[in-house]
């Protein structure tokens, strides 16, 4: 029976090179959005936090809809997102205790070098979104709920076009992250709206450029929310509250601002206190 | 040679009544599914020389053996040990093809031992192991020993319970002649040690060397229950002439 | 890690690169072991008993070996979210988690198997250890030692499946950086950020990674029957 005893010596040497993570009570975790966590921005800011206050910040990173569910199911204790109208139901539910602003940065639609649709260079997002449908160019929607997903159809429904209603065969939602969408526009040659920070930091552009940027429906305004401990009595208040006091103040906008990537600076810091 | 055969007696002929002695078959009735196996066969197996089955193949040998042993239930008749049912731990079989245990052949030996409730001491096991002349092979992995050597140490093992009956299946069926001989030498001083030994074999020669009484099975029943001299210089039956004779008895 | 390659990483001794791998062999090792803690004595039950229905369990047994890992995850973070019926424990997306979900995604591997193999190993060993007189406890204490070698190959089936694996643990685990952040999490991050070359590269360390564990089992297991089985 000597290989038991192996078997278990293995188990607990093992268990010993566990990570103390779980040992360490003082962590939050902050339920967040693809675009914040591919752009590099929490690898840029947490380290900052960390050195300051000691609080561990795990980030599971989902679309906005995922994001906001999360919190609501009390397994995060802070949510940062981007979808304002989510966001503000969220705290009206009292899931959320308050809503603050962080940052911004913007969306673009990202196209083909080729531009099936000729939409290149314009500044109306609306008229590139009908030229799309028009030229029935593919164009590749998140299709996943998440902030990018609810900002693109918004853009849509201005222009009047139904496209996840009516699904035209040149409109294909993936239901994945923010990534996805742009390895999968990469290899269809299609359209694709996406926030910049994910663009900047997304490595394998091939053939994609941006078509559109500037206009101004294109803002993409980033909130943050602590978890309401009245509904989740475990959600550490102090702890979460600590990190939102950060990311606003002027040390934590600071940090948030430094954030560049080829000296293409990702997102711009406008916390100005609570929306509502 | 002879420190084996006292080795023997040591352990399983010590001052024991052979109360599974004797083994009384009455109108032994066995069927697998709608064949039937064996015919309504009276015997009994009385202490000494080795009992031999015979007879062509699937005639019955082996299905009479598990009976014997308990592997298998007969759907008519009785078989009884001393007219009772058998002692615990006084039977042992050796099948055709051993079933070794995998591991060294000496743990398989010691297996044996503790099963029966024996103390599995290195002594105990040396002994068995030096009775089936398997001794220097005793680290080896049962499953790696040759035919032989595997049927030796399933013989070892089957001692280890100190059976008053040991029920042999074809042991060297598929055996060289020297390994052929080694088995023999060891069956013969479990015999002599006093063990009842029940042997099938197809081996006419093998028989003749060993068998105190011949049980001949055809298609069965029992065709024949006579003493080996008798068996083999003058059979009764018609068939025990014909597979003496080395015809082909179906 | 970013414009570094994978092998980059190993060369120069990256300590995240080691914490990812560190953190994915211990949560696939404990839960191949505590999968096989459970599954390997039910697989053993269920081949040496005769019960009503027994062939439903095991046609039921062999289908869950095909669990999607996905519904496994979200099965598990249904149970453990703070929402959930075990949110009090408050685990999600922790490596306990990972280790609980890739646990029940394997053991029915292991149960299936097990059974099979302790069922063909009776069928050989049945009238020997009915002769010896070897009572039930005896005999799977007997069938589960003397299949111990054929047990590693079924661990390490169950290891492949849980190691190979991405829907639970991204889905439990929550892929959070430095804390539940496994090989193939980071895989798939590193896909969606569009570095296909780390990808690739972290995928070849994983292979790597199987391949090493497997032929440590097989050695130690050749080593082993040669001198005992």
């Amino acid at each position: 029976m000597k290989a038991h005893g192996l078997l278990i010596a293995f188990a607990a040497t093992l268990l010993l090179l566990t990570p103390q993570a779980q040992a360490q009570d003082k962590s939050i975790v902050v339920a967040s959005t693809t675009s914040t966590q591919d752009s590099g921005l929490f690898g840029h800011i947490l380290p900052m936090f960390k050195a300051k206050t000691g609080i561990d910040v795990k980030v599971i990173s989902q679309g906005t809809g995922q994001a906001i569910d999360t919190g609501r199911r009390g397994d995060a204790d802070v949510v940062f997102v981007h979808a304002k109208a989510q966001e503000e139901k969220f705290v009206a539910e009292g899931f959320g205790v308050r809503r603050f602003d962080v940052m911004y940065n913007d969306f673009i639609l990202i196209g083909p070098k080729s531009d099936p649709a000729g939409v290149k260079g314009g500044k109306d997002i609306v008229t590139a979104l009908k030229a799309i449908e028009a030229k029935a160019s593919p164009f590749v929607s998140r299709g996943d709920k998440s902030g990018t997903h609810a900002a693109e159809l918004a853009l849509w429904k201005v222009a009047s076009i139904d496209p996840a209603g009516t699904k035209p065969s040149w409109y294909r939602e993936i239901g994945q992250g923010m990534g996805a969408a742009l390895n999968t526009a990469s290899a269809m040659g299609a359209y694709v709206l996406s926030d910049r920070g994910t663009w900047l930091a997304f490595k394998t552009r091939d053939a994609l450029e941006i078509s559109i940027e500037g206009d101004k429906r294109l803002f993409n305004q980033y909130g943050i929310i602590l978890v309401n401990p009245e509904k989740h009595a475990h959600a550490k208040k102090e702890l979460g509250q600590a990190f939102i006091d950060w990311v606003i103040s002027k040390e934590g906008q600071a940090a948030i601002a430094s954030h560049t990537i080829n000296g293409e600076q990702l997102f711009f810091p406008n916390a100005g206190g609570a929306t509502n | 040679m002879l420190d084996s055969v006292a080795s023997v007696r040591d352990f399983a002929f010590a001052a024991r009544e052979t109360s599974a002695l004797p083994i009384r078959f009455e109108a032994v009735t066995f069927a697998a599914g709608p064949t039937r196996i064996l015919h309504g066969v009276d015997v009994t197996l009385v202490p000494g020389s080795p009992t031999v089955l015979m007879g062509p193949n699937g005639c019955g040998k082996t299905t009479l053996l598990k009976l014997a042993m308990g592997l298998l239930t007969q759907i008519g008749g009785a078989i009884t040990f001393a007219g009772g049912p058998a002692p615990a731990g006084s039977r042992a079989i050796v099948f055709q093809k051993p079933i070794m245990l995998r591991r060294t052949a000496a743990a398989n030996v010691a297996y044996a031992l503790r099963a029966a409730g024996k103390p599995a001491d290195e002594a105990n096991v040396r002994r068995l192991l030096d009775l089936a002349q398997i001794a220097p092979l005793a680290a080896r992995p049962a499953r790696r020993l040759s035919g032989g050597e595997q049927q030796r140490l399933a013989l070892a093992r089957a001692l280890a319970c100190e059976p008053q009956v040991l029920l042999l299946d074809e042991p060297t069926s598929s055996l060289d002649p020297a390994s052929t001989k080694l088995v023999e030498d060891i069956i013969a001083q479990v015999s002599a040690s006093g063990i009842k030994v029940v042997m099938a074999t197809h081996d006419i020669g093998q028989a003749r060397r060993l068998a105190g009484d011949v049980v001949f099975l055809a298609k069965g029943r029992l065709i024949e229950h006579a003493a080996a001299d008798r068996f083999f210089n003058d059979p009764v039956s018609e068939e025990a002439r014909s597979f003496l004779a080395g015809n082909l008895v179906i | 890690m970013d414009g570094a390659t994978a092998f980059d990483l190993i060369l120069s001794g990256d300590r995240t690169l080691f914490a990812i791998v560190r953190l994915s062999l211990t949560v696939t090792v404990l839960a191949t072991l505590l999968a096989a803690v459970v599954a390997m004595p039910l697989g053993a039950a269920v081949a040496l008993t005769r019960f009503p229905f027994r062939n439903v369990v095991i046609v039921v047994l062999n289908g869950l070996m095909g669990l999607p890992p996905v519904v496994v995850g979200l099965m598990v973070f249904l149970m453990l979210s703070r929402s959930g019926p075990l949110g009090e424990m408050g685990i999600l997306f922790t490596p306990t988690a990972m280790t609980i979900a890739q646990a029940i995604l394997v053991a029915p591997i292991i149960a299936a198997l097990t059974r099979q193999l302790i069922e063909d190993l009776w069928t050989e060993y049945r009238d020997e250890l009915t002769a010896m007189e070897v009572g039930p406890i005896g005999r799977v204490q007997t069938l589960l030692w003397d299949a111990r070698f054929s047990l590693v190959t079924i661990l390490l089936a169950g290891f492949g499946r849980a190691a190979a694996e991405v829907g639970t643990v991204m889905i439990v685990g929550g892929n959070i950086d430095g804390f539940t952040r496994v090989m193939t999490t980071t895989i798939a991050l590193e896909t969606s950020k569009g570095n296909l070359p780390l990808a690739i590269g972290l995928g070849i360390v994983l292979i790597a990674l199987i391949l090493a564990v497997n032929a440590l089992a097989w050695s130690v297991r050749e080593w082993a029957e040669r001198h005992a089985g």
